[in-house]
């Protein structure tokens, strides 16, 4: 009885490690976005002749892909609670719904993306479209990897259940996924709303 | 039209790729030569199993230290070969002789030298001690993520391999060593160089970055029972400001790095002269991370001249509280004084004196640190060891290299200083007598506790004393110079200048420093060869003060038999005072981490990964990248990664290192 407490309390502090450890890694991601908002703020000006943000964005689209991107952040809270309760299949459906948003928030990025570059007006054209560019797929990358991150522990979850060691992965994937969300709100306000509508 | 297949396949990687020249020859064939006879001594010795199990998969931070020192050790060896090159092109490249290197040549040497001595000796020693020390400091088993640590330090092997690797094939960086657009775009640099140069650093970098993630949790959440914050020893300290720089510092350079590749691969705008770019961005974000990267570097070595100083003055250190304070202070304001860097780029008044005056306010944490150090000493028991006498050198070095640094954060001096050689020596006298001197002092404290002997003592004076006088000359003449006019990375000047001799005086200063590196390594050998006479049976040679100085030496795998409880600052003292130093332990079991492959083959991969994005073979990097991706989620799903020390194992070990008690 005593072995077994000592046990569960080693795991408790793993657990805590590991998490106090992500938001550590979290506010280093935090910066690297910070450096890439820094550098858009600083060039979204810079249009060297090309079209601005105003001429180029397709405000209703972001605004689907933002619905989409918040819709996901429920969904993973859904699955966490399902978890909490030990409730296996439901926890799995939310997380397959989870991952069905955000590839199609990645499907109308992707094709925006290439809407703009058929047009001209890739990455190559000026500093402003670089830095746009380079902000919202970095974006878009990390979205990439929190869903191959669902592919590898979705099946976990289903075979093993919901141990102690699921639950850990994913409380880790919903602070990454609720992360992303923020930042894409500050993407969403800064880069679409105040480059479109100025 | 049509596509390419040769370039398909080996993107611009071809013949031409391999440098000639008598000079890079030689340098090739070191490396070459260096790498034959290491692999053929490990056949010959049968030490290839040794060597995978013992040392390449272990997860025990102190194995990783001991790799990161001896890297850091290589590397110092070549960043200073590459020195003595310099030396000797300046002192004898007057009027009409061109000395014995093209400017091409000399460009990339400055560059490979700064790289290499900042990345791969400050930044790796630095690591080294850290994960042999910092682990036994704060009573702990382990560092938070063993095997997160493992990744770290293979990519700074990766790293390293990167920039040998530019010795052989294709060429290194001709920018300096911080690469400033638009000399370092495509369109002014189009070989491999620059493309080395931003791997070699992405790569390393991204290991320091998860280094800074665990020790933060490390010191954070594992210290031993009773260790409050302001109980920790001052190097732990001096350690987290250090990694909380880290954390915000080098997510920067990950993202300017970046995007200098990406202007160059893929034919962005953000730093180029054309296209909307905007090259002082660069500039600026470079020394967001740049500056506290200096920071990062000095404030552990302020950390090791901390414990030495209190260890060999028998006191326990002056004004601990004002210490913590001062790291706080100075890790705070290396954030708030990057554009001292560039007052001549025209930002204004205004914003040249707010960042002139940041950097004069630094000197005031810095400063109380100094009188503490030696309010430590006053009244002390003075034992003038081989770790205490640099020390004094660098207590004086610094001294003069900061008053010259407050001189240069006066933005009209700056002015004139700008790029001149005394700015060179003013680095050199931070960077060489902080940094270098703070971790060859930590290394000579240390080293009984990760070897089990002391190193010979008469020859480690004999090496500071070479290295203080190659150090007085080398870079004295450089601060003349430099308020001579000399500008920095000059690969040739005019005679009737009058600074040859200034320049020779600077060259015989590197061949004491040189023969100061000799004498260092003929230390090391000779202390193996008389190991006996100078062994470290009792695991606390110099009557230590802090908790390493418990655990019998070299440290055994498990680091501490039982975990230790702490009641005052200078625990292990406070045990030794009171006498329980003696008491019978009850042991328990144990459980460590398992070694394992995984950190070295992620590491491989992004190697491979760094090296076909330089010569733009895609198909290989997108190979190496699913490489790394599988080898992430191949480690991620691996639960059984532990393996457990019984009690009676315990005792034996215990035992066997000259634990007895009664």
């Amino acid at each position: 009885m005593n072995h077994q407490l000592t046990i569960s309390h080693q795991e408790h502090k793993d657990t805590e490690k590991t998490l106090f450890g992500f938001w550590v890694y979290i506010m280093t991601d935090c910066v690297l976005f910070a450096s890439l908002f820094a550098t858009y703020a600083v060039l979204h000006t810079s249009t060297f002749g090309g079209p601005s943000g105003k001429e180029l964005f397709n405000l209703p689209s972001v605004l689907i892909e933002t619905l989409l991107l918040l819709t996901s952040s429920y969904s993973v809270g859904l699955a966490l609670l399902a978890a909490r309760r030990h409730d296996r299949d439901v926890t799995i459906i939310w997380l397959m719904v989870t991952a069905l948003l955000g590839a199609a928030f990645l499907f109308i990025e992707v094709s925006e993306f290439q809407h703009l570059a058929a047009a001209g007006n890739s990455w190559r054209r000026s500093g402003f479209l670089s830095a746009f560019f380079t902000l919202v797929a970095t974006h878009g990358l990390h979205i990439t990897s929190g869903l191959l991150w669902l592919a590898v522990i979705t099946p976990k979850v289903y075979k093993q259940g919901l141990t102690a060691l699921s639950l850990k992965r994913l409380e880790l994937f919903s602070i990454f996924w609720h992360f992303l969300d923020i930042i894409w709100i500050f993407i969403f306000t800064l880069v679409y709303l105040m480059g479109g509508l100025a | 039209m049509g596509f390419n297949i040769v370039a398909g396949i080996f993107g611009r990687l071809g013949p031409d790729a391999i440098q000639h020249g008598a000079i890079v020859m030689g340098g090739q064939l070191s490396v070459i030569g260096a790498g034959i006879f290491i692999i053929g001594l490990l056949t010959y010795l049968k030490r290839w199993k040794w060597l995978y199990k013992e040392w390449l998969t272990t997860l025990d931070p102190k194995r990783i230290g001991v790799m990161y020192i001896i890297i850091s050790l290589l590397m110092l060896v070549r960043g200073f070969g590459d020195v003595m090159l310099l030396r000797i092109q300046q002192a004898l490249s007057v009027g009409s002789s061109h000395g014995i290197i093209d400017s091409n040549h000399f460009q990339q040497i400055f560059s490979a030298h700064g790289t290499i001595m900042i990345f791969f000796v400050g930044m790796g020693l630095m690591f080294g001690l850290i994960n042999l020390i910092l682990p036994l400091q704060i009573g702990a088993r382990d560092v938070a993520f063993p095997f997160l640590n493992s990744v770290s330090f293979w990519l700074f092997a990766a790293g390293f391999g990167l920039v040998n690797l530019s010795l052989l094939i294709g060429e290194f960086s001709a920018a300096g060593w911080l690469a400033y657009p638009p000399l370092s775009e495509l369109a002014y640099s189009p070989k491999t160089g620059i493309d080395y140069w931003i791997w070699t650093l992405q790569i390393a970098g991204v290991g320091s970055l998860l280094s800074g993630v665990n020790f933060i949790v490390t010191i954070l959440k594992m210290r031993a029972p009773g260790m409050n914050l302001m109980k920790m020893p001052i190097f732990v300290w001096s350690v987290l400001s250090s990694m909380v720089l880290i954390i915000f510092a080098f997510p920067i350079q990950t993202a300017t790095l970046a995007m200098l590749s990406l202007d160059r691969t893929l034919g962005m705008h953000f730093f180029t002269a054309s296209g909307g770019g905007n090259p002082m961005m660069y500039v600026n974000l470079i020394w967001a991370w740049g500056h506290p990267e200096v920071y990062i570097l000095i404030l552990p070595a302020f950390g090791v001249f901390s414990e030495v100083v209190a260890t060999f003055s028998r006191k326990r250190l002056f004004g601990y509280t004002s210490m913590v304070f001062a790291l706080a202070a100075i890790a705070l304001l290396s954030f708030l004084v990057w554009l001292h860097h560039f007052f001549t780029m025209g930002g204004g008044a205004n914003v040249n004196a707010f960042f002139g005056v940041m950097t004069m306010i630094i000197a005031v944490p810095t400063g109380v640190k100094v009188f503490n150090w030696l309010f430590t000493m006053y009244r002390g028991r003075i034992h003038l060891t081989s770790p205490m006498m640099w020390f004094l050198g660098f207590v004086i070095t610094f001294t003069i290299g900061g008053m010259a640094g407050v001189l240069m954060a006066v933005p009209p001096a700056d002015f004139q200083l700008h790029n001149s050689l005394f700015l060179v020596a003013h680095f050199h006298t931070m960077i060489v007598g902080g940094v270098v001197y703070g971790y060859f002092a930590g290394l000579t404290y240390w080293f009984p506790k990760m070897f089990g002997f002391k190193l010979n003592e008469r020859l480690g004076k004999l090496a500071f004393q070479c290295w203080i006088v190659g150090f007085v000359l080398a870079f004295v003449p450089l601060y003349i110079l430099g308020l001579m006019g000399a500008t920095r990375r000059l690969d040739h000047y005019d005679a009737s200048l009058g600074w040859q001799g200034l320049f020779v005086v600077a060259g015989i200063g590197a061949l004491f420093i040189g023969a100061g590196i000799f004498v260092q390594v003929l230390q090391l050998a000779f202390s193996i060869w008389k190991r006996h006479e100078n062994l470290d049976t009792t695991g606390d040679p110099w009557d230590g003060r802090t908790l390493e100085w418990s655990t019998p030496s070299p440290t055994p795998v498990y680091n501490f038999a039982v975990q230790p409880i702490v009641s005052d600052r200078d625990a292990w003292w406070a045990v030794k005072q009171a006498g329980d130093q003696h008491r019978k332990p009850i042991y328990e079991d144990i459980q460590l981490p398992k070694n394992s492959i995984m950190g070295p083959a992620i590491a491989g991969f992004a190697f491979v990964f760094g090296f076909a994005v330089i010569w733009h073979i895609y198909w290989l990097a997108a190979a190496a990248m699913i490489g790394v991706i599988l080898s992430i989620i191949i480690r991620s799903t691996n639960e059984d990664t532990e393996y457990t020390i019984s009690a009676a194992e315990v005792e034996r070990i215990e035992i066997s290192a000259g634990r007895r008690y009664s």
